[in-house]
């Protein structure tokens, strides 16, 4: 079979690449190795033992980020629509009420509204407002999207600019477990976009959470015509005078001129043996612990939507040096977007820093234990958070960097990808392109960027150019 | 002769619904009276094509700035277009 382009992932980018390949007409053809479209950000459900029937849950889905009120302009959410031709209105966004990021003796809360973040600053932070006010302004100035930009050190920059190592810990610690790929630290340009995406626009969720735009993404698919193949995992990409011809998956061998793989850039490279090229594996990945309890927990008990929580005066990002790291977590209670309906069972979700190779090499048995550990102190952490609460879940999911490796193909379970990305898409093989994490945009709203303008950048515009 | 104005506005309206495209100004640029970015451009270079048949190389999306300078250049194409 011959295609104008194939599509290697049906996650966030691959869905939103494959969208704008056949907005304008290419044979498209999306190949997912699971039995399900989202990747990362996919859906799972489990049997409800106490009550009948099945109980619904995201596999990631905390907050979808870049936060805009209907109507706004000129934000990475609103080219989204325009770009996906989808309305606002389809994705039912719920606000949240506010987030919190919780160190041993200060708290900073920040909302959709950026000055409460300013406000907190000021209050807690008055000797070091201006370097603040100036971090806020480099930011805004800063072009993120400039796909040539090198790496450079966003701690580096935050000591040159603020006096107050605590409050560059404090800000840096919601955008480095949201987004780098990077241990301790994270590339500026990456700082710069998370900054924008949590402080200036904020956090809400799509009311039915990501099953919501999962099906936004495959109704437009479907609608125009693109073809979506499940449980067909690439086994190889072919390459013929150092230019892609096509794919191998499930033994048959398709044919496409141009191939976008949303499957990581080291994951990219083993499909690919003739590629040249050496990305290392990210180091980072989690663990999630989903608990159901009984009711929702009462907004007078925790008014947060989430709670980014450091023990400590400094933020270490890094794999956790005992399995899991339980000095710091992030700790996010769904319930509390609006409209804040309060009957029903109450969710709320834990996640911890991990450290892959030493789950990977434990046996069975223990691996079910120590899931059960991670569960333990994650609850534990939940009812210290929440003045009152003792109530047992009925529900506890755990799930492991081993579940993510299996589940989506990532190398050592690694959820920000590499740490050398490939910032124009490029790879040594042309027409070859890596879309999503690895290109460098992440994130529900930031892969779906990534597919959005590689499938532009690689699909459309090279051929207006051929169209001279 | 095809109404290129009038073409370029239903485009226009379809990629970017939320633009009102009633009171342009012919001669002022598109991006300084809409929210237009460069990927909308593009999307105004695809749809030419794909409904229109009518090809604009890159290097000539400047000349798609303002709705009197895209009929000056779309003008021409449009009369020699296939359909
Ligand atoms: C626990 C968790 C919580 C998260 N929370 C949030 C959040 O609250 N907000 C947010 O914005 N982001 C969150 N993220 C991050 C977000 O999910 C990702 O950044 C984003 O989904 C990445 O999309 P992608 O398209 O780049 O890659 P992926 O989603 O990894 O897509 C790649 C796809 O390729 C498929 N694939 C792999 N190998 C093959 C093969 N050989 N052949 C065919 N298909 C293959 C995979 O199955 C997968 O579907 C979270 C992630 C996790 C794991």
């Amino acid at each position: 079979m011959t295609y104008d382009a194939i599509v290697i992932g049906a996650g966030m980018s691959g869905l939103a690449a494959g969208i704008r390949l056949a907005m304008f007409d290419k044979r498209v053809l999306i190949l997912e190795k699971h039995s399900i479209p989202g990747g990362l950000n996919s859906y799972y459900q489990r049997r409800n033992f106490d009550r009948g029937g099945i109980r619904q849950f995201d596999v990631g889905l905390h907050a979808l980020t870049n936060f805009i009120k209907k109507g706004e302009k000129g934000k990475p959410f609103s080219k989204l629509l325009k770009q996906l031709r989808l309305s606002y209105d389809d994705f039912k966004l719920c606000p949240q009420s506010y987030s919190a990021i919780r160190f041993p003796e200060t708290q900073l809360r920040f909302s959709n509204d950026f000055e409460l973040l300013r406000s907190e600053v000021f209050e807690k932070f008055p000797h070091d407002i201006d370097g603040f006010n100036l971090l806020v302004e480099k930011v805004r100035a800063f072009n993120e999207l400039d796909l040539s930009l090198g790496y450079s050190s966003s701690r580096q920059v935050l000591r040159s600019i603020l006096k107050d190592d605590l409050l560059a810990e404090m800000l840096l610690c919601p955008l480095l477990i949201y987004g780098s790929a990077w241990e301790d630290d994270m590339d500026f340009a990456q700082f710069v976009i998370m900054f924008k995406s949590l402080y200036f626009e904020g956090f809400s969720r799509p009311e039915g959470g990501v099953r919501t735009i999962i099906g936004l993404l495959m109704n437009k698919l479907q609608e125009l015509g693109a073809e979506v193949r499940f449980k067909t995992a690439v086994s190889e990409i072919l390459v013929k005078n150092g230019e892609v011809v096509g794919v191998v998956a499930s033994g048959e061998v398709l044919l496409a001129p141009v191939v976008f793989s949303s499957v990581g850039y080291p994951e990219t490279v083993a499909l690919a043996p003739s590629l040249e090229a050496k990305p290392r594996v990210g180091a980072m990945t989690f663990l999630e612990s989903i608990f159901v309890f009984d009711h929702k927990i009462p907004l007078t008990a925790n008014e947060a939507t989430i709670i980014f929580a450091n023990n400590a005066q400094t933020y270490a990002y890094r794999p956790a040096q005992n399995f899991f790291d339980d000095v710091s977590a992030v700790v996010c209670f769904p319930d509390n977007y609006e409209p804040h309906v309060r009957d029903g069972e109450g969710t709320v979700r834990v996640t911890y820093m991990a450290n892959y190779q030493q789950w990977k090499d434990l046996e069975r048995s223990r691996y079910l234990e120590m899931k059960q550990v991670v569960g333990e102190s994650a609850l534990a952490l939940v009812h210290s958070l929440v003045p009152g609460l003792v109530e047992k879940p009925l529900f506890t999911d755990v799930f492991s960097p081993l579940t993510i490796e299996r589940y989506t193909g990532h190398l050592n379970g690694t959820v920000y990808g590499s740490t050398d990305k490939t910032r124009d898409g490029r790879t040594p093989v042309k027409n070859l392109f890596v879309i999503g994490t690895d290109q460098g945009f992440l994130g529900i709203i930031g892969a779906m960027l990534s597919g959005i303008s590689m499938a532009n950048l690689h699909g459309l515009m090279s051929e207006a150019k051929q169209g001279e | 002769m095809a109404d290129v104005r009038q073409i370029v506005i239903d485009i226009i309206s379809d990629i970017a619904p939320d633009e009102d495209v009633s009171s342009i100004d012919d001669a002022k640029s598109l991006r300084e009276q809409l929210d237009l970015d460069s990927m909308d451009f593009l999307d105004i270079v695809m749809e030419l094509r794909k409904r229109h048949k009518v090809e604009v190389p890159q290097e000539d999306y400047p000349k798609l700035a303002s709705l009197q300078s895209c009929v000056a250049y779309l003008g021409p194409k449009f009369a020699t277009a296939p359909v």
